[in-house]
């Protein structure tokens, strides 16, 4: 009923609260309708699970045809020992299930032969093929990988760090300029004065440094400098001459390197804007190309170079009535901007919806498109990414040492259809063995680098164990890329991830 | 043939071996079973390249983690959580959980110990309830307590500590209190005195994990400018021109509130009551709409109030993951730990970083050596006692200054109670001369943020 669904809701915000704050109501509905698939319940996998369950996530299915052993309770939190001889699957299923009533778990029973190479390359091009997003994740000792592959992500919403404004002070639009001539900072009262926002500040000494330089911008660290003398002379002054406390002056004198930053667009929005995708644009073409060719149009046909207005300032020393008006000249020119792309988007083809298009505008100048090489490109002997490889080799005690390892072990199980050093009396004999596998993957790959034998000692030494730990560790790092995939907000990593346990310390390669 | 006594002899040594394993790996204690610690094993039973150099390979270390090692682990919200369950996994089986605060709704997306029949009782008790069933053999023993209950005593007994807190105060104060427990002879540390202090924290998808010899690498007050101090609004923003929602939601907590009572005399504003929240949202938009600011939501209104810092459960799983993973290595010596403070962000793909941080050779904590204040005779005690919560390094929050005047301990300012308050706060527009103080002389102040007291030197300049 309305009011059963009305109660789950306000109940799930008050559960979800502290993530609703970081991805939105919007980006917590993506991920109640989506379904993840975890093949092998080992300590990693339901490690992740976790991650994605506690939040949320629509439907889990686990595939995995082991049969629960002592071993794989002692480092999995969600096996029990009274679960050992059962399906490994199904008794994960059931104590992750627990976790949260909103989310459906089930199982199936099938054994995935973890020759990590084959089964992984199979694998990859089914789901390649299909488009859908596969993430491959393994612990092994101290040792933590991950590897995306998808063809193409699309993220509107990245959410940067530390992202630059988009204020115009360098090419005002018309409403702005009229806004910033209303204007007399000499003819205004203290009160006044001393509460105009910095943006008008800057813009009005602007004005008067194009006067006395021929229309040119202040250019280099002197004349930036200068710039700002001009404005510090314009704060206000006692009656005795000492300068008035007039903090909205030394905002603007803050901000002038930032103010004066060119408006333009970024090589990587422009890059997107370039893709083959904006192109073609047929009724299949997704929202997001469908909405880059948009934006595109209207950068060439409205926007003179420019992306749409994005509409929001930062907040400054100001009245609120200063400020609201600011603000709103902006927020409406963005509005304006986005109702255009609007137009664009009918005559390309039908509305994509105006949600869409408002969020849309607003982070033009932050698109991301991710592209991963396939699991194929990485193992084939004739696109290996060997200039990678090579030049990461240069620091020996990287991470990408522990690459070539982890490739390595899997050619020892290929060969001896184990990993090397499980049992104790193993470790010494199977060093000379590992080594073999790794001097035959780096002549195989042609890569003249040199693996110390330190990390083939260590990697025997491993035993293929999966400590809790690290396992934990990839499961928060994993599940959080899943996450993004999922809300296509923030960016994911592009595409092998390392993390050393011993060191604390990770990398990531695009290989 | 030797050929094929060879397979048998190999069969033969792995059934030996295996058995041996379970023999060594396993506590003739409830709740053991085959393989269990295998998974650790390796780093204890194994020699390696990389290992400590302390580290010695035996069959004895494991015993040593199950049976002997204790280890307390402070705060069960996010981090402790996840903490308990590393440690528990990691063979640790006797550990101490500390925590005041009792379970919210808003900390199920998160602190999985936790079911929505937990809300309203202790986080400690439930997360040691959990674990305790979940891992046989482990006993964490909860304490729904403040960590400042707690003294030296209390402290004393644990090898590792390792905090999951979400107060920056409260971490100066375990801080404080590790450095409180330091023995020094004849001005050389007995390092059997240190105990190594673990560090976690998050924000949203940022997170750092750090590891604190106390007395030997830098302490959280060496860093403390890691910490900006908390911008609040100024009060004339607030009080006669918002612009921004958050503005509207502070003048209805901090003035409107006060004045109006709502909900009775003397009743303060209670962020945990939904009643409370709704009062402030509705007098927030109508403040809202008086200047035309947009953006007033009820989950803006609850953030501003209850300063709500967003929080997932991956970033929780990533720092307390790395921190139980540094509480293994120093227990077992089987790896030199981080050295020292690792940094995480997974906004774009995943980012880390990880540096020594270096002691402050005049940190008011660890350093031994008595804070200089400098100040002329004719400034006032108020100026004292804004240097000593504005300084980025000290960050205090009410300090209580005292002195040795005349042979005697004065107070010269306290905030904490309310009669000394008023009997001392003439004080504060005296100025240093006035109140008797002498150049070099010699202030002790005490403040939430440790649990010692610190000393300083007063220097007077002309």
């Amino acid at each position: 009923s309305k009011r059963t669904m009305a109660v789950t809701k306000a109940s799930k915000d008050q559960k979800y609260d502290r993530q609703l704050r970081l991805w939105g109501d919007h980006g917590q509905e993506e991920l109640e309708n989506a379904h993840v698939c975890l093949i092998n319940s080992t300590a990693s996998g339901t490690e992740i699970l976790k991650n994605l369950v506690l939040p949320g996530i629509g439907a889990f299915t686990i595939v995995d045809g082991h049969k629960v052993s002592g071993q794989d309770v002692g480092n999995n939190f969600f096996l029990s020992n009274n679960s050992i001889g059962r399906n490994r699957a199904q008794a994960a299923t059931e104590l992750l299930q627990e976790l949260n009533t909103d989310v459906s778990g089930n199982f199936v029973e099938e054994v995935c032969v973890f020759n990590y190479e084959h089964t992984c390359l199979r694998l990859g091009s089914v789901l390649w093929n299909a488009n859908i997003p596969f993430l491959v994740c393994r612990t092994y000792g101290l040792v933590g990988y991950m590897r995306l592959v998808v063809k193409e992500h699309t993220v509107i919403e990245s959410h940067p760090d530390n992202a630059l404004e988009d204020l115009r002070l360098d090419q005002p639009f018309a409403e702005l300029k009229n806004h910033i001539q209303s204007y007399d900072l000499e003819g205004m009262g203290k009160k006044n004065h001393s509460h105009t926002p910095w943006i008008i500040i800057v813009a009005k000494y602007l004005e008067k440094w194009f006067s006395e330089h021929n229309f040119q911008f202040p250019k280099n660290y002197k004349e930036k400098e200068a710039f700002k003398q001009l404005i510090r002379q314009g704060i206000l002054k006692s009656e005795k001459g000492t300068p008035e406390d007039e903090e909205n002056f030394e905002e603007a004198i803050k901000n002038v390197n930032t103010a004066l930053n060119p408006t333009k667009i970024s090589s990587g929005v422009d890059d997107i804007f370039n893709g083959e995708q904006c192109n073609d644009i047929t009724s299949q073409t997704p929202a997001f190309w469908v909405m880059t060719r948009a934006v595109r149009e209207f950068v060439h046909n409205d926007g003179g170079g420019n992306l749409p207005v994005r509409g929001s300032i930062p907040d400054m020393i100001a009245d609120s009535e200063k400020f609201i008006t600011l603000q709103n000249i902006y927020r409406e020119k963005a509005m304006q901007d986005a109702s255009v792309v609007s137009k664009h988007v009918e005559s390309l083809l039908q509305s994509v919806g105006k949600v869409c298009e408002t969020l849309f505008c607003k982070n033009a100048a932050f698109l991301r498109v991710v592209r991963c090489r396939s699991l194929v490109e990485e193992y084939s002997v004739e696109t290996v990414n060997k200039d990678a490889i090579t030049s990461c080799m240069d620091s020996a005690d990287g991470e990408m040492v522990l690459y070539l390892m982890l490739r390595s072990v899997d050619r020892f199980y290929q060969q001896h259809s184990r990993y090397p050093g499980v049992y104790n009396y193993q470790v010494e004999e199977d060093i000379s063995k590992l080594k073999l596998c790794v001097n035959s993957l780096l002549q195989e790959y042609s890569l003249n680098v040199n693996v110390k034998d330190d990390y083939i000692h260590e990697f025997c030494r491993y035993g293929a164990s999966e400590p809790h730990t690290v396992a934990s560790f990839l499961g928060g790092s994993a599940a959080q890329e899943a996450i993004k995939i999922i809300t296509r907000q923030f960016v994911p990593f592009n595409n092998t991830f390392i993390y050393n346990a011993m060191s604390q310390t990770t990398a990531t390669f695009q290989l | 043939m030797a050929d094929t006594d060879e397979p048998e002899k190999k069969r033969r040594r792995v059934v030996e071996l295996t058995e041996k394993m379970v023999v060594d790996g396993g506590s003739r204690d409830g709740g053991e079973w085959d393989g269990r610690w295998n998974h650790i094993n390796t780093f204890l039973e194994r020699p390696g390249p990389f290992t400590h150099p302390d580290f010695e390979p035996s069959t004895e270390s494991l015993q040593f983690l199950l049976d002997t090692c204790k280890i307390l682990v402070i705060g069960a919200g996010g981090l402790g959580c996840e903490l308990l369950k590393d440690l528990a996994l990691s063979g640790f089986r006797h550990i101490h959980v500390v925590d005041m605060d009792t379970i919210d709704v808003s900390n199920l997306n998160r602190q999985f110990l936790f079911r929505l029949k937990d809300v309203g009782r202790p986080k400690a008790d439930i997360a040691a309830d959990f674990i305790n069933g979940r891992i046989p053999g482990c006993n964490v023993v909860p304490h729904f307590k403040k960590i400042q209950d707690f003294d030296e005593s209390f402290y004393r007994q644990f090898h590792i500590i390792v905090c999951g807190l979400d107060s920056i105060i409260a971490r100066r104060w375990m801080n404080g209190m590790l450095l409180s427990l330091l023995v020094y002879e004849d001005g050389v540390l007995d390092p059997s005195s240190i105990i190594p202090l673990i560090d976690g924290g998050t924000e949203g998808f940022k997170g750092n994990a750090r590891v604190i010899f106390p007395g030997m690498t830098a302490c959280i007050d060496c860093t403390l400018e890691l910490y900006p101090p908390q911008i609040n609004f100024p009060m004339c923003t607030i009080a006669s021109m918002p612009r921004l929602p958050e503005h509207c939601v502070e003048y209805v907590r901090m003035l409107l509130w006060p004045k109006e009572k709502p909900f009775g005399d003397g009743v303060g504003l209670d962020a945990d009551d939904p009643e409370h929240i709704q009062w402030v949202y509705q007098k927030s938009q109508e403040r809202a709409a008086e200047f035309s600011i947009t953006g007033v939501t009820y989950r803006l209104t609850q953030g501003v109030v209850k300063r709500i810092i967003p929080a997932v459960a991956s970033t929780n799983a990533v720092i307390a993951a790395a921190c139980a993973t540094e509480v293994f290595k120093i227990a077992s010596s089987a790896y030199i730990p981080l050295n020292n403070y690792m940094v995480f962000n997974d906004v774009d793909g995943l980012y880390t970083y990880t540096f020594e941080a270096e002691r402050k050779e005049n940190c008011s904590s660890c350093s031994q050596v008595p804070q200089d204040l400098h100040f002329s005779p004719s400034a006032k005690l108020q100026e004292v006692l804004d240097y000593l919560t504005e300084n980025a390094s000290l960050q205090m929050k009410s300090p209580a200054i005292t002195a040795t005047l005349e042979g005697k301990n004065k107070t010269l300012y306290l905030q904490t109670v309310t009669s000394i308050e008023q009997r001392t706060r003439p004080n504060l527009s005296k100025s240093l001369k006035e109140l008797g103080l002498l150049d070099g002389q010699e202030l002790a102040v005490a403040d939430v943020t440790t649990p010692q007291t610190l000393l300083f030197k007063l220097s007077f300049t002309s």
